[in-house]
């Protein structure tokens, strides 16, 4: 376990503590390529690439937009909740999401 | 000649270098990567960087602010309730609860379920319980959530699967019998791994992972490849990760090809040219650790390993940093010092998409 917090703390985007996870969604999606992927993310967010991993923007960002926050607001979107919201800010095809709204007759 | 800088060795021990030592291993280690796999050397501006990174006197190091990539993940989630042989650390946590932990305690750039056995053979059977707990956990994550596992051809040979044991076969000079019972068992393998990737993606699955592909040479590597092509033909919008099992495709059968590219001693840069062929989205590359080798030298063939196979391909390609890959030592609990110079360096020099 100590390994994977390493590579956590060593190189790791953040997951949703910051944009971990947007990025992450780009490479599996769009097969985007890491500087691309950034890219991407950054334009979507109107944020620069270095606030990507920066926790006290991106966690405002994340509350405002409803993409989850990593600590546990009551009340607020986490899990597919977010997750919906997270294929519409990134134009992107989530499967779990598609699912969901399916069997919500959305 | 001074010893002052500590580092280990790939089994993890810890000793003291010299300055002059730890470039001599990284010359030789990048050296020899380069003449295994006919591609660039480091230069010696990256050599020197390597060394900055190896000689850092901090006990942790880690990529500047903005340099940061995407570690996925195998399993990982894994080690909060397994046993120590896969690393884990047996707290008595459901898969839901680990997956969960590991995206909000730990701040993953993706989680993973997978079977305990981490085998695909051992889900086809209990299909109908993976998927209902994909589904369930699906529900309440948000960073994206894989289903892992690796394709292991060997499970498909006598006593343990309905083929003849090729492994058996061949040291009889069966070499014919050997090779077709590999291309039999590869076939079987195939279609595996097509039934457990369709059956999950009509749960919704966000992600699947191909790991360690090719542990039982290039049929097993054949196998995970033609699977990788039905899954997107059937389910296009499935997003794969295949991963690698060693820095070559070991030639047990020898002449198995796919897309006319002969896969038996493929290395890392051509492994993701395949890989990418098949329609996978990202390509993991493993690079054996050498456990009687220093760090600098086995961390100092994989950057030169890593940094080929990212130039040679149009996909994100990750590198595999578990326990005896990509540089970190092979032992249970490979050190934070060691682990944290693998990280950067390939990030820095490797161009790693990702870990």
């Amino acid at each position: 376990m100590g390994m994977e917090i390493a590579h956590i703390m060593a190189s790791c985007m953040g997951g949703i503590r910051t944009s971990g996870d947007l990025v992450a969604w780009m490479q599996m999606t769009r097969r985007m390529r890491i500087h691309e992927a950034k890219a991407y993310v950054a334009e979507k967010l109107g944020v620069g690439i270095i606030d990507l991993t920066d926790e006290e923007i991106m966690r405002d960002i994340r509350k405002d937009l409803g993409i989850g926050t990593v600590t546990s607001i009551a009340g607020s979107p986490k899990g597919i909740r977010a997750k919906i919201k997270v294929a519409e800010l990134l134009d992107i095809n989530i499967r779990s999401v598609a699912l969901f709204k399916s069997q919500m007759g959305f | 000649m001074s010893n002052e800088i500590t580092t280990r060795m790939g089994d993890g021990e810890r000793v003291l270098f010299s300055a002059e030592e730890i470039r001599e291993d990284i010359r030789v280690g990048t050296a020899q990567a380069a003449e295994r796999a006919g591609i660039p050397a480091l230069s010696a501006e990256e050599q020197e960087k390597l060394f900055d990174i190896i000689a850092d006197p901090s006990r942790i190091v880690s990529v500047q602010p903005g340099e940061e990539v995407i570690v996925s993940d195998d399993g990982c989630s894994m080690s909060f309730y397994g046993g120590q042989d896969g690393g884990g650390v047996g707290a008595p946590l459901s898969r839901m609860q680990a997956v969960l932990t590991y995206e909000r305690a730990c701040g993953a750039d993706t989680t993973s379920l997978g079977h305990s056995d981490y085998s695909f053979k051992p889900v086809k059977p209990i299909i109908n319980f993976e998927a209902n707990d994909y589904y369930n956990t699906s529900m309440v994550t948000t960073a994206p959530f894989f289903y892992g596992a690796q394709p292991n051809l060997g499970l498909y040979f006598q006593p343990d699967g309905p083929c003849p044991n090729a492994a058996e076969l061949m040291p009889m000079g069966k070499i014919d019998a050997a090779r077709q019972a590999q291309e039999e068992a590869a076939g079987h393998l195939t279609r595996d791994l097509v039934f457990v990737g369709s059956r999950l993606a009509d749960v919704g699955l966000e992600g699947l992972n191909l790991d360690t592909s090719g542990s039982a040479g290039d049929a097993d590597f054949l196998a995970a490849l033609n699977a990788v092509a039905r899954l997107k033909e059937k389910v296009p919008d499935l997003p794969i990760l295949m991963g690698a099992s060693g820095e070559f495709i070991i030639g047990m059968h020898g002449e198995v090809e796919y897309d006319g590219q002969r896969l038996a001693g493929l290395y890392p840069q051509d492994q993701v040219k395949v890989i990418e062929t098949a329609g996978a989205d990202i390509a993991g590359v493993a690079i054996n650790t050498t456990t009687t080798e220093s760090l600098p030298w086995n961390l100092s063939r994989s950057v030169t390993f890593m940094k080929a196979a990212s130039e040679a391909s149009n996909i994100p390609v990750h590198a595999n940093v578990g326990m005896g890959v990509c540089g970190i030592p092979m032992m249970e609990q490979p050190p934070i010092d060691s682990v944290t110079r693998v990280s950067k360096a390939l990030v820095q020099i490797g161009k790693a998409d990702g870990l």
